[in-house]
């Protein structure tokens, strides 16, 4: 696979397919650095760098860097080469582009026909705004999201990082499984025009169904449920700490109830059922509170789970690095970077008993794979690859520095 | 029902068998096959499967009660019924994984294994058979048998962490996404194991975990932590960690009817989009002097002090208060600049982007004239179709056409399982 791809929505598909064993070539160049290795944080030990970004490591383990530069011909010339051999091409440029420079579909495919070309962009390669860019931060308000975040009659709040974006990285990475499917059937590649846009409206559906046959536009509801009560996170002893608990049905709240001792005020008829409960859902939720405010966090979702109530603690962003049941699955990677040092990757919440992923590797350097890539893949030689390299077409890695204070 | 259109290429699995065994955390998944042109069958139990018993209800005219979860997650379904915990019930389940290519479920880890009608009870009739089981932990491991709703997924997958305003309470998404995340996920496992059994026959076992699925949703909040011992945590209506001088920015402003997001970014898209912004802030009398004598090409966001982005706030928010959600997108889009509104359900449905590359499906549901919006398919193949064929079923609408047209069981018999509540 190789791709044209920098942010988010194109590399992360990259990423997944090199965690099943996809050979993965990244084309970038330093004339125009993918945003994620050059200004977002975060940097190990906040000093910026190109090799330094957490958002580019979670976002781009297990494929290979080739610096290509594609404003010069000859760089343009080294992608179609690669791509005459390539079963898949990913790209996220702003509509167009490709095109402009001489990659588009219609060049690709005549190149190689079996090709399977995905084009992931804001709201697609058509209709009367399909040039518009943006960041996924905003796309994800476009799309509902944002609008259902909050208290009740309060202001919206905003989803932390570009949530859209991996909604579409889901969407990308099936309909590339899909188009080779189609290939193995028919023989023929094709192009796969995603629009986030579109992608994120498949997770609010029953949003825009709601709006139209029951005549009210969904809105922030903070943590409340149609009926469930209680249902929401009760802050918990110490800084912070926060526990879900939702209650379906009365049995459960009776378990709830033996679950706290059997406090008098659960006892009250304004609890015994759904309904009424829902109905003093406030009071509900303040009284609960104060005894949640006496519980660690684990013990009260121990406790809670072993009496068969749902309940949660609130992960801290931390605590993500040690929650056991993560820790079971091997959510997170170890690998070692040569200049992060040991750091993690993410793993994918789907494990194969056949053919399971790939084991941990880091996200390259800058241009790290150049040269091990037109050899093996071009059968470039190393005279051509230093031409190439001093014409500015191919870009090479450079030597690496240790960032760690001697 | 919309007829097949004889015009229509063939979908990715068309000619594929999918049985769909899900409840809700799985029913997206099921969908999504089906988009790709996989028969899917819907096998719920004879009162129907957990995800039709879902609020917010819609009312058809003949009094029924229609889900919308359920609308929204079931089409290109056919629906049986079939109560697993009968022989006859085990029985017709085997016949019909022998003829499967895959095979979701999204029931407690262990219960199917317990009705020998698991991936090791399956696996004799079928090795070529790809099953995907989705649940909200995982089939092992200490959570292993937790109950977990959406709060609970999306509690332990950290996102909630990150959701909200600084000292309050954790926030989810008002409708609930940890079923679609699980459900997405099990779809990329289960397309993923298919390539494999293309290429060599042979199916596999795909374990869908919810809570790993939504860790996604923190993005690259773990990073921080990872890299500098830093935990992310809510900032409202605003975006820290971006600068190296701790300013925050504000995401969401008022605006005329509604809010809008914008963010002042830096790099060659933000510089385009802050110059853009002070051009059209001026034509309404609006750009502050400073705004307009700023070189936006240098303008660098990791080195931006909190005094300035004060100021260039404040009259921003003073321009977006005048501003219509409409007119802000019109704006934005003609200026080339970052920022979209934030739309509600009526928004996006009257979007005319949406409209003009045909996003929408329309159906018809039963008992109701008018027909409803669905959002068509998730993406737009050159060579292929994508979207929907088949409105949602209605609890066991093809019992006949699968049991009987299909299987070979007479009427006689299918009144007999009926009798006996097999379906």
């Amino acid at each position: 696979m190789i791709e044209f791809a920098a942010f988010a929505a194109g590399p992360c598909v990259g990423k997944y397919m090199a965690n099943h064993g996809a050979f993965v070539v990244k084309a970038e160049s330093r004339s125009r650095l993918d945003g994620f290795r050059a200004h977002y944080p975060p940097f190990k030990d906040n000093i910026k760098g190109v090799n330094r970004s957490g958002v580019f490591a979670f976002n781009n383990d297990g494929v290979y860097s080739l610096g290509l530069n594609l404003k010069v011909p000859a760089g343009v010339e080294i992608a179609r080469r690669l791509v005459s051999k390539a079963d898949v091409v990913i790209e996220n440029f702003t509509p167009g582009t490709m095109k402009k420079l001489g990659l588009g579909y219609g060049e690709l495919a005549a190149l190689n026909p079996g090709v399977v070309m995905l084009s992931t962009c804001n709201l697609g390669q058509t209709g009367p705004r399909f040039r518009h860019p943006g960041f996924g931060s905003q796309l994800t308000s476009l799309s509902g999201f944002t609008y259902l975040i909050g208290e009740p009659g309060g202001t919206p709040v905003i989803a932390y990082g570009p949530y859209i974006d991996y909604v579409a990285v889901g969407y990308g990475y099936i309909a590339i499984l899909a188009a080779l499917e189609h290939r193995r059937r028919t023989g023929r590649g094709q192009y796969i025009d995603l629009s986030q846009y579109e992608n994120g409206v498949q997770f609010i559906a029953p949003a825009i169904l709601e709006y139209q046959l029951l005549g009210r536009i969904p809105t922030r509801q903070a943590n409340r449920h149609a009926y469930a009560a209680p249902h929401g996170v009760y802050p918990c002893a110490g800084e912070d700490n926060w526990c879900s608990i939702s209650v379906f049905d009365d049995q459960e709240w009776s378990l709830l109830v033996r679950t706290m001792g059997r406090p008098q005020w659960a006892q009250s008829l304004r609890f015994a059922t759904q309904l009424s409960r829902k109905e003093n859902e406030s009071e509900l939720d303040e009284l609960l509170g104060q005894w949640t405010r006496t519980q660690r966090p684990d013990n009260l979702m121990q406790s809670l789970q072993k009496a068969g109530v749902h309940a949660a603690k609130v992960n801290k962003i931390a605590d993500l690095f040690s929650d056991p049941q993560l820790a079971h699955r091997g959510h997170w990677g170890k690998v070692e970077h040569p200049e992060v040092g040991s750091h993690h990757v993410e793993m994918p919440a789907f494990a194969l008993s056949d053919t399971p992923c790939a084991d941990p590797t880091p996200e390259p350097c800058l241009c790290e794979h150049t040269e091990l890539i037109l050899e093996k893949l071009l059968g470039l030689s190393k005279d051509e690859i230093e031409k190439l390299a001093a014409q500015g077409a191919v870009e090479l890695a450079s030597p690496k520095v240790s960032a760690r204070p001697s | 029902m919309n007829p097949p259109d004889p015009n229509k290429k063939p979908g990715a699995l068309t000619g594929c068998r999918v049985l769909d065994l899900t409840t809700p955390l799985g029913h997206l998944c099921g969908k999504i096959l089906g988009d790709l042109g996989a028969d899917v069958i819907k096998i719920e139990p004879p009162a129907g499967d957990a995800g039709r018993f879902r609020s917010p209800f819609y009312y058809d005219s003949s009094g029924a009660a229609q889900s919308l979860f359920w609308l929204a997650y079931n089409n290109n379904k056919r629906s049986v019924t079939l109560n697993l915990e009968t022989g006859d019930g085990k029985e017709i389940l085997r016949r019909m994984a022998g003829k499967a290519d895959f095979l979701v479920e999204s029931y407690p880890p262990g219960y199917l294994d317990s009705l020998g009608l698991g991936y090791s009870g399956l696996l004799k009739e079928n090795p070529r058979l790809i099953f995907t089981a989705i649940t909200p932990f995982g089939q092992s491991g200490p959570y292993r048998d937790y109950q977990g709703d959406d709060l609970e997924i999306l509690a332990s997958s950290g996102v909630m962490s990150v959701t909200g305003h600084p000292g309050k309470s954790p926030l989810r998404i008002s409708v609930s996404q940890s079923e679609a995340w699980a459900s997405l996920y099990g779809a990329m496992g289960a397309l993923t194991a298919f390539h494999h059994r293309q290429q060599t026959g042979r199916g596999q076992f795909v374990d869908v975990s919810a809570q790993s699925a939504c860790v996604i949703m923190c993005a690259h909040a773990p990073w921080f932590w990872d890299y500098n011992r830093d935990n992310p945590t809510r900032q409202g209506e605003y975006m820290t960690g971006r600068t190296i001088t701790g300013a925050r920015f504000r995401t969401v402003w008022p605006c005329l009817d509604g809010h809008v997001t914008f963010i002042i970014y830096g790099g060659p898209a933000g510089q385009k989009t802050n110059r853009a912004l002070t051009e059209w802030m001026d034509t309404h009398g609006m750009a502050p002097d400073f705004m307009k004598q700023r070189n936006w090409d240098e303008f660098d966001v990791a080195t931006v002090t909190q005094d300035e982005v004060d100021r260039m706030e404040e009259e921003m928010g003073k321009f977006f208060q005048n501003v219509t959600k409409k007119e802000f997108l019109k704006e934005v889009v003609e200026r080339g600049m970052l920022g979209y509104p934030i739309s509600a359900a009526d928004d996006i449905l009257n979007d005319d982007q949406l409209a003009a590359r045909g996003f929408w499906q329309e159906l018809v549901l039963p008992g109701r004239e008018k027909p409803v919006q669905f959002p068509g398919g998730f993406t737009q193949f050159s060579d292929m179709e994508c979207g929907i064929r088949l409105r949602p079923p209605q609890l066991g609408e093809h019992n006949q056409e699968i049991f009987q047209d299909e299987m070979g069981f007479s009427l006689a018999q299918l009144e007999q399982m009926r009798a006996a509540r097999t379906i």
